[in-house]
């Protein structure tokens, strides 16, 4: 059903900055490929321009694509438009953001189809459904009725894959559609993908930075750096033997790494003690129980110097732990104790030395970057706040931290704006050391960062936890983030702790089933891996017909 | 693999941007920043700015002294712009009345956005019950209309400038106000103020620090539309006779007395109006054309 693509030479330039460089690949009909790299490496720009598009600012200034019999470049703009979303159509990453909250799904998902005036809205809504089916969506006979925030992310997802289906086009392009998905709902989103790209024989371009996502679904893959293509071959191929340097570097970042400590627990004191834990958010009644509660009963011991991973799906509580940890929530029961003492709960009782003692750092080195302020001045602050170093020995510190975080001095005289999101993230851990903390709270640290950057950001932190003896809690939602760098592994869902598991027993089991399952869900290296989890999964169901966790 | 590789990762994460060249910031390319609209708007302001300023010297004769019989003359070469209702010379009326209308406007605008802008940033740094407290206490006083209020207070206390700047600043207060907190609630959700929080900074850091430069472009730019509001305001309170009192005028009042020239075709009354409109249109396309405005709307940072 798909057509063959073929692409030769595109180039793609903003202002006098080459996006893409001289591209040439082909994909055979009913055949993937993947299209990898870091983000600013033209990956969606190459992918959008498959539809004849670039976005505002930027400009296809040579080249061909060939979709079947057509030269997408050489239409017009009405013609162009009919092709979109027919011919070629596109599925987004984030699906959210893609749908109009105040229509129903059905009406959106036959929407090509009316646009096209492709077939009556009867035939339409009869193909839409056994789309539905095909993606293994629940009640698919319904679920077109329903408004897009009443189903989940990762049926929304799949939703927008529908969408994008139902015009039968002879090309899809997916651009990172599980990015934004939990580890458990990706693999429900993935093998629905899967099948319907092979029972449909589509040619897909599917763009994604993660490597091992990548090799589940592709059949080429063509690996991108600032625009040129630094390798492309047949995904086993790229994962068995790369050529080219970047290439390995990539495959090695995506590949678990222990990061040791060198630290023992046990032998030195506790500095963290969680007990009870219980908070929430909205009106506390007259029991003092707020009206959502968020963390039930949490308990938690970290001894200095040791990273304890928290883990759980978006919404499991991992974030609001962090924050009632560092006094932004104040919890309805329970208690913080930090180096034997109780911790208060609000910020403002805390003393400034305790709130030197934990530091905390965010997900989104954006935002947690004043953009209105240097380098320079948001690590001096800390120091002159709570140390009061003023001149040269300020000066001083704040080049010992940039070269502890492996940033250049020149970077001090820079805004936010100007650093990529791995620097950003840098500064921004190199904020939280100024304040020589005991405890660091990190949240989500790497997980909006590429692969390679993530991989060196997580590095440095295992070597500063070294040379400094810092403590974290880590929270994140990637498993395999969380083993490479932590000793002992909190899982957590619907604000409960399940289990917790120690480095030695990472791969012992028996452990907690969701935590196996969380175990499971994180794609591995390697061809077939989704097929094995089918081949499980189908063995499981036969073994027990009801499933206890539903993604 | 993994020792070989680490330490190329991290030479390429820290080099991943190439340094970009500085770039220069000389007042020539500020000044290019405005496009053509731009500084034909920045042209007008200057003009009647200087004409503010230095008025009242570079014209030989004082406007009052000069009442002839010539009553509405039309434009000659004797009258640039004409004579008024009692034959005084209207470019000199113009030029004069320029200091008040400019004058009071900047000055109650300053007022309205500075007040406005440091009332949302304490109710935006300090939440809870201030926030609320300012909100709605404001919110009361955007119910009065405001020719109503100007009305209440002239008759209250009198018509005076800096009686009139004052009516000016509290009326346009809440319109700052609603402006300043929408935006410095949404910085004050960011992360680097959580960060800022959880060291420990007080309510005044947070606010003057991590908030208010972020505010400050959206606020400036609003401070031009503001003015323009005000002027608006004064004009109209001028033209009912409630602003600035006779013998000075503003180029609202001057409108008003010379409303009987409308019948007669005389140019007395076109000019001060010509003169609100214009100034009105300079500062807005000043405001629409500040530089760095497009390239932040192309989402450049």
């Amino acid at each position: 059903m798909g057509a063959p693509l073929t692409v030769q030479d595109l180039s793609i330039v903003a202002g006098n900055s080459t996006l893409v460089d001289n591209l040439s690949f082909s994909v055979q009909p009913g055949e993937v490929l993947a299209l990898i790299g870091e983000s600013g490496s033209g990956k969606t720009t190459t992918a959008l321009a498959l539809m004849g598009y670039a976005r505002s600012g930027c400009r296809i200034s040579g080249g061909r694509v060939q979709i079947g019999d057509t030269d997408v470049l050489a239409l017009d703009a009405a013609r162009q438009r009919s092709l979109r979303g027919r011919t070629v159509s596109y599925i987004a990453q984030s699906a959210a953001a893609s749908f109009n909250p105040s229509r129903t799904i059905m009406d959106q998902v036959v929407e090509p189809t009316v646009i096209h005036g492709l077939c009556k809205r009867a035939e339409a809504e009869a193909k839409a459904v056994q789309l539905f089916r095909e993606l293994a969506l629940p009640d698919p006979d319904n679920i077109g009725s329903r408004y897009p925030h009443q189903v989940s992310g990762g049926q929304l997802q799949r939703l927008m894959a529908a969408m994008a289906l139902i015009g039968d086009p002879d090309l899809v392009i997916l651009d990172e559609p599980t990015t934004a998905l939990d580890v458990t709902t990706q693999i429900e989103v993935l093998r629905a993908f899967r099948r319907v790209v092979r029972e449909r024989r589509a040619t897909a371009v599917y763009v994604s930075h993660d490597l091992a996502v990548v090799a589940q679904m592709a059949d080429h893959i063509l690996v991108l750096r600032n625009g040129k293509m630094s390798e492309l071959n047949a995904t086993e191929q790229i994962l068995s033997a790369p050529v080219d340097d970047y290439t390995k570097c990539l495959l090695a970042a995506a590949r678990p790494a222990v990061r040791a400590s060198g630290q023992a627990s046990g032998d030195s004191a506790l500095l963290l003690q969680v007990k009870e834990l219980s908070c929430g958010y909205g009106p506390v009644d007259a029991k003092g129980q707020p009206a959502k509660l968020i963390l039930q009963d949490i308990n938690l011991k970290l001894y200095r110097g040791q990273a304890i991973g928290v883990i759980g799906e978006s919404g499991s509580g991992k974030t609001t732990l962090a924050r009632a940890v560092a006094g932004l929530l104040k919890p309805c029961h329970g208690s913080v104790m930090f180096d034997g003492h109780d911790l208060k709960p609000t910020l403002q009782q805390r003393s400034p030395e305790e709130l030197r003692r934990i530091q905390i750092v965010f997900q989104m080195a954006d935002t947690a970057l004043n953009p209105s302020q240097t380098i320079w001045r948001i690590l001096a602050r800390p120091l002159q706040f709570y140390k009061g170093l003023r001149g040269e020995p300020l000066k001083q510190r704040i080049y010992e931290l940039l070269d502890l975080v492996k940033l250049p001095r020149t970077v001090a005289d820079r805004l936010p704006g100007g650093l990529s999101g791995g620097q950003k993230q840098r500064v921004n851990l190199a904020r939280a050391l100024a304040a020589e903390p005991d405890l660091i709270l990190c949240d989500e640290v790497t997980s909006a960062l590429d692969t390679v950057v993530a991989a060196a950001v997580l590095d440095l932190m295992a070597e500063l936890r070294r040379e400094l003896g810092v403590s974290y809690l880590f929270i994140s939602h990637d498993l395999h983030t969380v083993r490479s760098v932590c000793d002992e592994i909190v899982v957590m869902q619907h604000g409960r702790k399940l289990s917790q598991v120690a480095r030695a027993d990472y791969d012992r089991g028996p452990h907690h089933p969701y935590y196996q399952l969380l175990a499971r869900s994180v794609p591995e290296l390697r061809r077939g891996w989704l097929d094995d989890m089918d081949h499980a999964a189908a063995t499981a169901a036969s073994a027990h017909p009801t499933r206890e966790i539903h993604a | 693999m993994e020792t070989s590789t680490s330490p190329t990762a991290v030479s390429a994460a820290a080099l991943l941007p190439p340094v970009a060249p500085k770039r220069r910031s000389g007042p020539l390319r500020w000044l290019a920043g405005f496009g053509p609209s731009g500084l034909l708007g920045l042209a007008v302001l200057l003009f009647w700015l200087l004409a503010a300023m230095l008025g009242p010297w570079l014209l030989s004769r004082s406007a009052a002294a000069m009442g002839t019989s010539n009553v509405f003359a039309p434009i000659s070469a004797a009258h640039w712009l004409g004579t008024d209702y009692l034959g005084r010379d209207m470019l000199a009326l113009v030029i004069e009345g320029a200091r008040y209308t400019i004058g009071v406007a900047l000055l109650a605008t300053l007022l309205a956005s500075g007040t406005g802008t440091v009332l949302a940033l304490l109710a935006a740094a300090s939440g809870r019950w201030i926030d609320a407290v300012l909100s709605r206490g404001l919110d009361t006083l955007t119910a009065i209309p405001s020719k109503m209020f100007a009305l209440i207070m002239v008759a209250g206390f009198g018509s005076s400038v800096p009686m009139l700047v004052v009516t000016a600043g509290i009326i346009y207060v809440p319109g700052a106000y609603r402006m300043a907190r929408s935006l410095a609630v949404n910085i004050n959700a960011l992360d680097y103020v959580t960060v800022a929080r959880t060291r420990g900074e007080g309510t005044l850091y947070i606010m003057l620090r991590e908030i208010l430069p972020n505010i400050l472009g959206p606020m400036l730019a609003d401070l031009g539309l503001r003015f323009v509001y005000v002027v608006l305001l004064l004009a109209s309170l001028s033209f009912l006779g409630l602003g600035i009192q006779p013998p000075a005028a503003d180029w609202g009042s001057l409108v008003r007395e010379n409303i009987g020239a409308l019948a007669m075709g005389g140019a007395s009354v076109i000019v001060p109006a010509l003169a609100i409109a214009s100034l009105t249109i300079a500062v807005n396309l000043v405001i629409d054309n500040l530089p760095g405005r497009a390239a932040r709307e192309r989402g450049v940072r």
